[in-house]
């Protein structure tokens, strides 16, 4: 596969201060918390209880919005990583670290929710023999190494194409999951997709889309902040270096006109002095170092004399 | 092919003159081997039964060596710039590495399978479906380690950081291998060979994904 240079930004800058809200995020902020108390109304006293399940059956107004949304998280991750390698675009880099990172929040809650509904009804909190279980941890844990891996890496271009890598080797693990209780229906005791068999009816089936409603809702909006986010981040880094080259830059004009201005300084102590300056660090040293040779050559010859 | 054979002859040669991955990687899971005999009380019908599972486990630990190893020597003269310069195509270098790491870790299988059956008093049922399985396990082992072993490369965290991305991405593979195993070694009443079809299909699917990101990750080192 041919190699591709990360391109710059192509997203129209974000005023620094500005921080990551606007008025339509805090519409949809604000939709959001509606939402989520309409929805709690809805789970907990407008449904009724399961026969059997009884009132853990309410879980599932979580559980299965969140581990639906997940698979958008991990996707955004893994288109914003195929962008990165084809077109070398910081921006889908930026995307791919939000959905990456609200995928994982969301997988954190879909076995967390899972953990808490499966101990009442399987009574046990954790089956290791459960294939459903078992894969949704290890995707969790595939993009947990994803996120720690982008904190080892310093240079954003080096980071932005080996993590694209990673996103891409762990979206692999998206389908196993998805059918796992399909492929592994004897070894699992997670039910098939309660969606798909036509169970559920009237208003917890509402209720059910609801929460995918809010959920999606609350995904969008953390999405568009942390993408916003990551931008300013980004800008930051940017900005802090192109600091450091003009500092860099204004020192080495200074020593010049200095130089200029004094001209009977040794041309040893000028090229000492040049360890300072700016552009090539190797060179300044290497300078000072001919320099440092050369006067100590001088002094050899003094005591001879 | 012939640049494939090469860097896997390379990596072998290295191996064989250093002597590092026999010395120290091998006594290594052979001493695992015998910590689980200790905490599992020397109790041998555990032991028996759950040998297919301690057997991957200690391979999965042993490959995380021998990948470190294979990417060390690599580091430490800056040879990956050689292999750039070399010519060879990215996806070539990645086959010839990961073809090094699997012979290595298919050497260590051997000895660790004999372990298990004077240790554990293990019986293999079915050698064929040992063979086959391990084949492919080993495949996918070692290409998806190759791929993760360079992506570690460059950072101070690499002893850190590899174990934490590869041992998510081979659980699909351990459990195939544990329960291939479990039919071979007639631990357990499974179909081992369409486990060991899945061990082939990660074989195949890492060995690609590899070969395709090899390249890339390469340009960075």
């Amino acid at each position: 596969m041919p190699t591709t240079t990360v391109r710059q930004p192509e997203a129209p800058a974000i005023e620094p201060g500005s921080g990551t809200g606007s008025p339509k995020t805090r519409i949809l902020g604000i939709a959001c918390l509606v939402g989520v108390v309409v929805l709690f109304v809805f789970a907990f006293f407008l449904t009724e209880e399961d026969q059997v399940q009884g009132d853990v059956v309410r879980m599932i107004y979580v559980h299965v919005p969140v581990a639906i949304i997940e698979y958008f998280g991990f996707g955004i991750a893994a288109v914003g990583s195929v962008m990165v390698l084809w077109r070398g675009s910081m921006w889908w880099d930026t995307a791919a670290v939000a959905g990456a990172e609200l995928g994982l929040l969301y997988s954190g809650l879909m076995i967390g929710t899972g953990v808490i509904w499966g101990r009442p009804t399987w009574n046990t909190w954790w089956e290791w023999g459960d294939a459903r279980l078992m894969t949704s941890l290890m995707l969790f844990l595939v993009y947990l190494g994803y996120l720690a891996y982008r904190r080892t890496v310093p240079d954003a271009e080096t980071r932005a194409r080996r993590s694209a890598v990673i996103a891409l080797v762990g979206i692999i693990n998206v389908p196993i999951v998805n059918r796992s209780v399909e492929w592994w229906a004897n070894q699992t005791l997670h039910q098939q997709s309660s969606l798909s068999d036509g169970r559920l009816e009237d208003l917890t089936l509402f209720t059910l889309a609801m929460g995918f409603v809010v959920f999606g809702m609350i995904f969008v909006w953390l999405l568009i902040h942390r993408f916003r986010f990551g931008w300013l981040e980004r800008q930051a880094e940017m900005h802090g270096l192109e600091a450091a080259l003009a500092e860099r830059r204004a020192q080495r004009d200074a020593d010049i006109d200095e130089s200029l201005a004094h001209p009977g300084v040794s041309e040893g102590d000028d090229m000492r002095g040049g360890d300072d300056m700016g552009g090539s660090d190797d060179m300044a040293a290497g300078s000072g170092d001919v320099g440092e040779a050369a006067d100590g050559a001088g002094q050899q010859s003094g005591d001879q004399a | 092919m012939h640049e494939i054979v090469a860097v896997a002859t390379k990596d072998l040669r290295i191996e064989w003159r250093s002597k590092v991955v026999a010395s120290q990687v091998l006594p290594f899971a052979v001493i695992v081997l015998v910590l689980f005999g200790l905490a599992l009380d020397a109790d041998r019908g555990t032991l028996r039964t759950f040998t297919p599972g301690l057997f991957w486990v200690t391979v999965l630990f042993v490959a995380i060596l021998a990948i470190q190893r294979s990417v060390a020597v690599e580091t430490a003269s800056s040879a990956f710039e050689a292999l750039r310069l070399s010519g060879a195509a990215g996806w070539k270098v990645f086959l010839g590495k990961a073809m090094a790491v699997a012979a290595q870790l298919a050497a260590i299988e051997v000895v660790m399978l004999l372990g298990v059956i004077i240790l554990y008093r293990t019986s293999v049922a079915d050698p064929m479906l040992v063979v086959i399985s391990a084949v492919a396990a080993t495949i996918a082992i070692s290409t998806a380690g190759s791929l993760y072993g360079v992506l570690a490369v460059g950072m101070g965290v690499r002893d850190t950081i590899l174990p934490m991305l590869l041992l998510p991405i081979l659980a699909p593979v351990l459990v195939a291998a544990t329960r291939a195993f479990d039919d071979a070694l007639n631990t357990a009443a499974v179909n081992g060979w369409t486990w060991t079809v899945m061990l082939a299909c990660f074989a195949v699917l890492y060995a690609i994904i590899g070969s395709v990101a090899y390249a890339v990750v390469l340009e960075d080192t």
